[in-house]
């Protein structure tokens, strides 16, 4: 196009965004960027001092979060994002961290680290984007792929039983543990912001659709279809047993907040234990 | 709290306990590791001494987990470091590279064992010499330091934080087996006389701050995180705003760029310690517990009346070409004494490139090498006609 660029007129969320490295990579259709949307509304929301939030990403498709979002962010490597996040959050306990990576970076080779990070009740909020494989590499068998479901690696079907992410989470001593489904964006934007607010390890896993491969393959039409799929099965149970909350893309797909409960975190217990500090001292007194 | 955090004294030590003092004394106040032989008791020293200085200590669930918690901890703007040996430095590796090409001033001690795999555990080597330089995948530049005594633990550590917040790059402390678990006189000197360097921060306002451009020294100034910059740091190859950009020019700009600030200044960064090179017709090279044999070695074939030199590699990364080249134009022999079966022996013949003769002295791993074997490689270098 020839002559002066046209003004466009600022989105609101323009604050919270790397305009400069916009159009971003997900392709059309993909929930990655409802999901985003979700979480940028939830910290509009909370009015946080964008100086003191970080996002920490693997790698993946979800991976490119960390990219677009206007606060300090690290892309880091796969299944790596967690421990990073650990250091950071330990070195400033006065930054909020978000971590923003896919069912593959942080079940299969990140496993161990969410794992323990839930454990030691680092105070992170851990977003999950699950499209059931890996998108970033075109469509391979993720710890998420139903029973039965194609992929580039599997294609007769996965002869796996998948992961239920929440869980695993709960059972590791997560604080907060919810799911949802990129259709349920007020919900997920408020339980972002409930998650945000809580001092622990807490846990949001989103269901999102990848029509691109993931779709594709599995001849689930296109993006529309998936969330009209969501729509169909998904339903809401809060306060149940994480156990009870499957995954089936042929019943129910079971969303809600699962878990919501307190417990003492890494740094409570290293003031405690290890530096014998009542509440009232402040002996971590990093020097920077 | 500084007065805990340097610790002023003699003291009979052991050389992991004593990087342990050099790390705090630098301003360390971060560590995250995993247990194993024979860096054990770096962490186990550091999970008390950390608390006592406002630090943390945290093991993680592995090595991989280690080296991406000192890279966040870091980016928080406190000094941070790992430990470990063989096994665990193969699986650092990804990470190692990732703060190279983020640039994130970091340390990484190495007490060398015996390899590959789990090797010989409770022994010492000097395998990991060249996984040192190339262990991470891609091309990159590294700065590595090796320590032959507790007390050269404690002073290289102080000098490996300092080069690393000077360069922003990980630098690595090679230590082995008998340096780290043996027990030696070690000064803690006063506060006032230990030289700490803080890297630099940028004074510029945030707004089109461009965080990776390279600095005076070819250094780009980085903020810390929660300092407002708001930047994005990512392992993908990016820009001077950080930016990932996915073309051959912007590739060849970054590596540049990654292999320039320290090659460009390798004249500061490389120490070198010499003994008797005056007058030297045939020089060891040596580095390391390996260092100690050649002196005992040298000054006894000096008695003996050959005149024999020793160049002992303080800075093993980047390695000191340029010394080596005029002294390979000036000696009859390099001799080069190393726990492994031939590593650093390469640099000293892609330096020498024959104008001098080079000979190994090597040894698979399990024990030091004894003076007497320098010794007759001495001989064996001085009688032999041409290269290896
Ligand atoms: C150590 C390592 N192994 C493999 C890869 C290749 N890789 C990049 S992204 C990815 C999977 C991403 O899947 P997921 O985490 O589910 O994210 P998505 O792209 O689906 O959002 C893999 C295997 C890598 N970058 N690093
Ligand atoms: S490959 Fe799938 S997950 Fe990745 S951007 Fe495309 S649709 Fe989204
Ligand atoms: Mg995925």
């Amino acid at each position: 196009m020839r002559g002066k660029k046209r003004e466009l007129p600022g989105h609101p969320m323009d604050r919270l965004l790397r305009v400069d490295r916009i159009p971003h990579i997900w392709c059309s259709g993909c929930g990655i960027g409802t999901i985003f949307g979700g979480v940028l509304a939830a910290i509009q929301k909370l009015d946080i001092d964008l100086n003191k939030l970080a996002m920490v990403s693997g790698i993946g498709c979800t991976g490119r979060m960390a990219g677009y979002i206007k606060v300090d962010s690290f892309h880091t490597t796969h299944g790596r994002a967690i421990p990073f996040a650990t250091g950071l959050k330990l070195a400033r306990p006065d930054i909020k961290v978000i971590v923003a990576s896919g069912d593959g970076d942080l079940f299969a080779i990140g496993g161990n680290h969410l794992i323990h990070a839930a454990r030691r009740n680092i105070d992170m909020t851990v977003i999950c984007v699950n499209n059931l494989n890996y998108g970033m590499t075109g469509g391979q068998q993720a710890p998420s792929t139903p029973l039965g479901f194609k992929t580039t690696t599997t294609p007769e079907g996965s002869p796996e039983e998948p992961f239920n992410f929440c869980y695993l989470a709960a059972a590791c001593g997560a604080v907060y543990v919810a799911r949802w489904t990129a259709l349920h964006i007020r919900l997920l934007t408020n339980s972002i912001a409930e998650a945000l607010q809580k001092k622990g390890f807490t846990f949001i896993e989103i269901l999102c659709p990848c029509p691109s491969v993931f779709g594709r393959r599995n001849k689930m039409g296109n993006a529309l279809e998936t969330l009209k799929l969501y729509h169909d099965r998904s339903v809401i149970k809060n306060e149940i047993d994480p156990k009870e909350a499957g995954i089936d893309l042929f019943g129910e797909i079971v969303v809600g907040k699962f878990v919501d409960r307190e417990r003492p975190t890494f740094i409570d217990y290293y003031r405690s234990i290890v530096c014998h500090e009542t509440p009232e001292d402040n002996v971590i007194r990093i020097a920077r | 709290m500084r007065d805990k955090a340097v610790e002023k004294g003699i003291y009979f030590m052991n050389g992991d306990h004593a990087c342990c003092e050099g790390a705090i004394a630098a301003g360390c106040r971060f560590f995250a590791g995993y247990p194993i032989t024979p860096a054990t008791e770096v962490a186990e020293r550091m999970s008390i001494r950390l608390p006592q200085v406002g630090g943390i200590y945290i093991q993680m669930e592995d090595e991989i987990a280690s080296m991406a918690a000192i890279l966040g901890a870091s980016w928080g703007g406190v000094k941070a470091m790992t430990s470990t040996s063989g096994p665990g430095f193969s699986l650092m590796m990804e990470n190692i590279g990732l703060g190279v090409c983020t640039e994130t001033p970091c340390v990484i001690c190495n007490v060398q064992r015996a390899g590959p795999s789990t090797g010989l555990p409770t022994n010492v080597a000097q395998g990991d010499m060249m996984q040192a330089r190339w262990g991470s995948h891609g091309h990159y530049e590294i700065i590595a330091l090796s320590p032959s005594s507790p007390q050269e633990m404690f002073d290289m550590t102080i000098l490996a934080f300092n080069l690393s917040e000077e360069y922003r790059i990980p630098v690595l402390i090679m230590a082995d087996e008998v340096v780290g678990h043996m027990n030696e006189r070690v000064v803690i000197p006063d506060i006032e006389e230990i030289e700490i360097v803080n890297r630099a921060k940028p004074h510029a306002p945030p707004e089109g701050y461009l965080p990776y451009r390279p600095g005076p020294n070819g250094v780009p100034i980085l903020p810390n995180c929660g300092d407002g910059y708001r930047i994005h740091v990512t392992g993908l190859t990016h820009d001077e705003r950080g930016y990932p950009v996915m073309t051959a020019d912007a590739q060849a700009q970054m590596v540049e760029h990654l292999v320039n600030k320290i090659v460009l200044n390798r004249e500061k960064i490389i120490k070198t310690t010499s003994f008797y090179l005056d007058d030297a017709e045939v020089v060891v090279i040596s580095y390391g517990i390996t260092f100690r044999s050649a002196r005992s070695a040298v000054e006894q074939i000096r008695e003996a009346g050959v005149r024999a030199g020793l160049l002992k590699l303080d800075t093993v990364w980047p390695f000191p070409e340029e010394l080596v080249r005029s002294l390979a134009r000036n000696v009859k022999a390099l001799v080069v004494a190393e726990i492994n079966l031939g590593q650093m022996v390469r640099e000293v013949e892609r330096c020498a490139a024959g104008r001098c003769r080079v000979h190994l002295v090597p040894h698979h791993g399990g024990a030091v090498i004894r003076p007497e074997r320098i010794i007759e490689g001495i001989r064996a270098a001085l009688k032999r006609k041409r290269n290896r």
